[in-house]
């Protein structure tokens, strides 16, 4: 019973860890990559309620966007094979550093 | 003959019980798109009813072992207990007949009243009931085998606790960082970008909806295949149970339980698109990480922490108290009183002698039931068109003081 207890909290604490990288980081590196788009293609920016003219849009910001939107979607596709692979009896290995799909435990 | 008769019965009783864990639940997956006006409310249900559709056949594993994880009317491989199959797998069918019903008219009441209780706790709670009477508490599977935290304590108290906790700290962070980050741009890229974020989030959580949910009434149904006599393979399910499951929660989310969605939409916190965004994202990594290491939480808890979570997240938010406490008495009342009905309802089968009576009996007060909270439904009701009215009473700004991740 403690035994179980103390592995219960353990897999809680992955839980939650993994869950506010995946959970509150995503949403917001997506938010990053809107962020980097506003100024990659930015002609106004609106600065405390004020909509003032940017000097010049930044090709910078619009590469950022692209790298971040594409490690969202990356992340979330892989979440999709998870689902997919549970279904199929399988899940989806993390241990060798790249995704693998192998028989579930 | 009788058996063939309280066979169909069970069988369409748990399919009814699939079709109200659909649109009890379809709310998880779209009511903060709704409200934040990212999807109509009918593309919504629409999205959520074809992703769940998927996610059902998606489920090929095995989910004939649900029952075990409470109650113990299977062996470990799935087969039904030889003492309940002696009369043609009559007694089995009844428990679980008393169960689904229990669980079914408790879904109907939650969701007369709008609140977002788990229909998985309502469907343990009915089989538990059922079980204790028919049975005796030994029949209940309190702790689990011992191998890991398992049983009533295991898979339902425990993670009823943790998942609203850690889906609301992980919503407050991201809610936090979202609204930090997109703090100063213009409204044309968050707009947009929030939008399509909020759809990708949930449509994740439809997808994997469907997968956990849907296995639940396959395996119910198979095991009262097994009991009596109509199937005897342990390793997988009938492909037309899989897809009467799978049409049946499908049609469920598509019709939508608008008086759940509202209140998760509108009445708990008047949700902004970087909270949806945020709450829908905590909500699909928390499910998906915890199905991953094997910790089952419940989708509804998960996303209602979540949406309470992005409410506390930012200060300008704001959160519905009373609403959210109504919620908690119906999570801590679900499993007992899907039980206690559960209970009444074998009772009322053994008054009759168990059997074909009991199963018309218990048919015909689930339907009775039903159609009465249905009409109580009907007079006011909630629907795709004023779904997103306003709530009637005002929200309590979250004291800068008290609030999570700032």
């Amino acid at each position: 019973m403690v035994d179980a207890l103390v592995q219960e909290a353990r897999s809680l604490g992955e839980v939650l860890l993994i869950a506010l990288v995946l959970g509150a980081g995503l949403p917001a590196l997506f938010a990053l990559g809107v962020r980097a788009l506003a100024r990659g293609s930015e002609t106004e920016l609106a600065a405390g309620g004020v909509t003032v003219r940017a000097p010049a849009a930044r090709p910078l910001g619009r590469v950022v966007a692209v790298v971040c939107f594409a490690v969202v979607v990356v992340v979330v596709l892989l979440g999709i094979a998870v689902i997919v692979a549970g279904g199929f009896g399988m899940a989806v290995s993390f241990e060798q550093g790249t995704p693998s799909l192998v028989a579930e435990p | 003959m009788t058996v063939t008769v309280v066979l169909v019965l069970v069988i369409a009783i748990a399919l009814a019980f699939d079709f109200t864990n659909g649109f009890h639940d379809t709310a998880n997956a779209v009511a903060t798109s709704i409200a934040t006006g990212a999807l109509t409310p009918k593309s919504a249900v629409l999205l959520a009813g074809i992703l769940n559709l998927v996610g059902a056949f998606l489920s090929v594993q095995v989910a004939l072992t649900v029952t075990n994880a409470v109650v113990r009317i299977q062996g470990p491989d799935g087969s039904p207990v030889p003492e309940l199959v002696g009369d043609g797998g009559q007694a089995l069918l009844i428990i679980v007949l008393a169960g689904l019903s229990g669980a079914i008219l408790w879904n109907l009441v939650t969701w007369l009243l709008g609140l977002p209780s788990s229909s998985t706790h309502a469907l343990f709670g009915g089989l538990i009931g059922a079980t204790i009477v028919g049975l005796g508490f030994s029949g209940v599977n309190w702790a689990g085998d011992g191998a890991g935290l398992g049983g009533v304590v295991g898979t339902v108290i425990l993670p009823a606790v943790l998942s609203p906790l850690v889906a609301g700290l992980v919503a407050a962070v991201g809610t936090w960082l979202v609204f930090r980050i997109m703090l100063g741009v213009a409204a044309r890229f968050t707009a947009d970008g929030l939008r399509w974020g909020q759809i990708g989030s949930a449509s994740l959580v439809s997808l994997a909806h469907g997968t956990n949910d849907a296995q639940k009434t396959m395996g119910v149904i198979t095991l009262a295949l097994i009991a009596s006599g109509r199937w005897s393979d342990t390793e997988s399910v009938p492909f037309w149970v899989k897809a009467a499951c799978a049409f049946a929660i499908a049609l469920g989310t598509y019709l939508g339980g608008w008086r759940i969605i509202r209140t998760l939409g509108k009445g708990l916190v008047e949700i902004t698109p970087p909270q949806g965004l945020a709450a829908q994202s905590a909500s699909a990594a928390v499910i998906l990480v915890s199905s991953h290491v094997g910790l089952a939480l419940s989708t509804t808890q998960v996303t209602t922490g979540a949406v309470l979570g992005s409410g506390l997240g930012w200060p300008g938010a704001k959160v519905r108290w009373g609403v959210f406490g109504r919620m908690v008495v119906a999570w801590v009342v679900t499993l007992p009183a899907a039980a206690l009905v559960a209970a009444g309802l074998w009772w009322l089968g053994e008054l009759l002698g168990g059997g074909l009576p009991a199963a018309l009996a218990i048919s015909s007060v689930l339907a009775v039931g039903s159609a009465l909270i249905y009409g109580r439904s009907r007079r006011k009701p909630v629907h795709a068109d004023n779904v997103d009215e306003p709530w009637p009473s005002a929200p309590t700004p979250v004291p800068t003081t008290d609030r999570v991740g700032v």
